[in-house]
């Protein structure tokens, strides 16, 4: 894959590790995960960002005499680069504006679901008794509830929609979160620096929010990062199955299964939305190891 | 009797029980004690004789749901502490008494500067300056630790910071307040022996320029004979001997700090085989009914089985030497 003929290895964790003299050798292209973040650029942040300046077309346009037409590369024209879907719409300006929903779907979800999420597993974590068998139990609902039917019950009620989506993203997300830190901070709560800072005066308050909570930032970033591509995924599925983000707008999912039908014969619509959820997923699990070891205090320098 | 100060913190029939499936143990059981402006006193026992529970009862920070102070007075200045509002006892800790943990290792946060933790412990008490002021503040602590370069150190990451180090700014964020107690529990047993020599030499030097008492918690005799001017020797959740170190080293009086000083392993004697107190300590959910060292001491008799004896002047004819000790009654 493009990863291989780049001749770099994808992960730069591995090189940030070992410091010294390799580092200083291959200088920062070896202390960063450039491809990932060369690949996410290219592939999310641009796209959703400038689309309506870079897109070729309007992504809602369809461009009836030339529907079906196969990408540049395949016998089609550089009109349509990436070729044209059932209703002849530029398969590529479809792909850059659904960057869009990717991009915003995936962080106003994760944002809430972590926010939710982390508050109460803190509170849950370093309160114990009541409070954390009342949060812990929601956990265990939330996690028993699958995704698609809490999706399909949210459409039943509202009728797809954007709201909707990012409403199950959070509800799906916030209880790994509080259970991955409420975890954290059972074993933080135990340490001498909380009891220290107990000992010194501080408030419940204080030692969750200046002890406990710098030191489960790390995790909830890395695994923010990670549920990017969860996220992505679970979009893609929910718009797949009609139940996410409403027709015609042009979210992954959905594009990959506008094209479905015809898969056989005009491959391309199913398979370049496809290519850039592998591809957007891919980069950002790579950039979450990256950062998970980047993290670590340990490395931290003054 | 010694030169005293003024009487500091007075902790009066003191009982903090834990509850656990396997019962109530009873960790404090009736400890009282004077501690006086400007002196160190030393608390020695076993692991498990409440030495920690003690020190943890008078700030009111023990393990809760499990432990319950369920009797006794606490008083700093004459007002009772066990009676304050969790709000008043928070802004007392660090304040008044301040307390230096045992390892220095683990209890500096991880993810802040050194700097950053001494002007958080002087916020706490509202100070209300600008940061760069109370970061001033914080060099001059380190300094008063005796920590070299204060200024650099003020930014380093405790994982940059050798262990003895590392004690070192523990103790400054204790001594930032200007704390009137500083409650120290066995804070050197982490460090390496030279490392603590110069740890309790500066522990001296500070209370002797600022007054303070201090509390220590200790099971090392030998810090105890440089450090305390007083000592109490704590069993299964009492006090069974207490006066001033010299007295009580050279007559110990109970069976039970004879028999700890005498496991203590010495230089120029030369011994197949180190001394032990044969036995445990009593299981703290079920205490035999009289002294509780009987099971253990080599001169119990039926009466020690009996009855818990009480305080007896030692016959060494200090009057603060006391010890609570049947034997004791038919030399007096």
């Amino acid at each position: 894959m493009a990863t291989r003929e780049a001749g770099l290895p994808p992960a730069a964790p591995a090189a940030a590790a070992d410091a010294g003299a390799s580092t200083r050798r291959r200088g920062w292209l070896r202390r960063y995960p450039v491809l990932p973040m060369v690949v996410l650029m290219a592939v999310l942040f641009v796209p959703a960002l400038f689309s309506d300046w870079l897109a070729p077309h309007d992504p809602y346009q369809s461009y009836l005499r030339n529907r079906l037409q196969p990408p540049v590369f395949w016998g089609g024209t550089w009109e349509f680069v990436l070729g044209t879907d059932r209703l002849g719409r530029c398969v590529l300006s479809r792909i850059m504006y659904g960057a869009r929903y990717a991009l915003a779907i995936s962080l106003v979800g994760i944002v809430l679901g972590a926010v939710i999420g982390t508050a109460l597993g803190l509170i849950a974590g370093y309160l114990r008794g009541w409070t954390d068998i009342v949060a812990m139990r929601l956990v265990d609902i939330s996690l028993a509830l699958p995704s698609v039917l809490l999706a399909l019950a949210l459409a039943a009620a509202w009728g797809p929609s954007f709201q909707a989506v990012i409403i199950v993203v959070a509800f799906v997300l916030w209880a790994y979160f509080a259970r991955q830190v409420r975890a954290e901070v059972l074993s933080l709560r135990e340490r001498d620096f909380v009891a220290r800072a107990r000992v010194a005066g501080a408030s419940n308050g204080r030692i969750i929010w200046r002890h406990i909570f710098p030191n489960v930032v790390n995790t909830v970033v890395v695994m923010a990062t990670l549920q990017i591509g969860v996220v992505i995924l679970l979009e893609a599925s929910l718009s797949f199955l009609g139940i996410g983000v409403p027709r015609p707008t042009p979210a992954w999912g959905l594009l990959v299964a506008d094209g479905r039908q015809l898969v056989v014969s005009a491959w391309w619509i199913s398979m370049f939305p496809g290519v850039a959820i592998l591809l957007t997923v891919l980069s950002v699990n790579l950039l979450g190891d990256w950062l998970r070891d980047r993290l670590d205090p340990k490395l931290r320098q003054v | 009797m010694a030169d005293r100060g003024d009487l500091l913190l007075e902790v009066d029939d003191l009982h903090t029980h834990l509850v656990t499936k396997a019962g109530v143990l009873r960790a404090v059981d009736g400890v009282s004690f004077q501690l006086y402006a400007g002196e160190t006193l030393g608390i020695v026992g076993e692991s498990g004789s409440g030495k920690s529970m003690t020190a943890l009862s008078i700030l009111r920070v023990v393990p809760k749901p499990a432990a319950r102070i369920v009797q006794g007075r606490v008083l700093l200045d004459g007002e009772d502490l066990l009676k304050k509002s969790d709000e008043e006892m928070r802004r007392l800790r660090g304040r008044d008494i301040a307390m230096i943990l045992q390892d220095p290792q683990t209890s500096l946060n991880p993810v802040f500067t050194i700097g950053n933790q001494i002007v958080e412990a002087l916020r706490i008490h509202g100070q209300r300056a600008p940061r760069r002021r109370l970061l001033a503040r914080a060099i001059e602590v380190l300094r008063q630790v005796r920590v070299a370069a204060p200024e650099h150190r003020v930014k380093a990451y405790p994982h940059q910071m050798s262990g003895g180090m590392k004690q070192r700014v523990v103790g400054a964020i204790a001594m930032s307040c200007q704390p009137r107690i500083i409650i120290a529990d066995e804070p050197t047993t982490s460090l390496d022996v030279t490392i603590q020599a110069q740890y309790l030499r500066l522990l001296q030097d500070l209370q002797r320029e600022t007054g303070l008492a201090m509390l220590f918690i200790t099971h090392d005799f030998g810090i105890v004979a440089k450090l305390c001017q007083r000592l109490l020797v704590m069993y299964a959740g009492r006090i069974v001997e207490s006066g001033p170190v010299r007295a009580i080293f050279d007559r110990p009086s109970h069976p039970y700090t004879q028999a700890l000083l005498g496991s203590v392993p010495s230089i120029d004697i030369k011994v197949a085989r180190l001394v032990s107190i044969e036995g445990q300590p009593p299981a703290l959910w079920d205490l035999p009914q009289g002294c509780r060292f009987a099971p253990r001491c080599p001169y119990a008799d039926q009466r020690c089985r009996e009855a818990y004896p009480p305080e007896f002047r030692s016959p060494d004819g200090d009057p603060d030497h006391v010890a609570s000790c049947w034997r004791l009654e038919e030399v007096a």
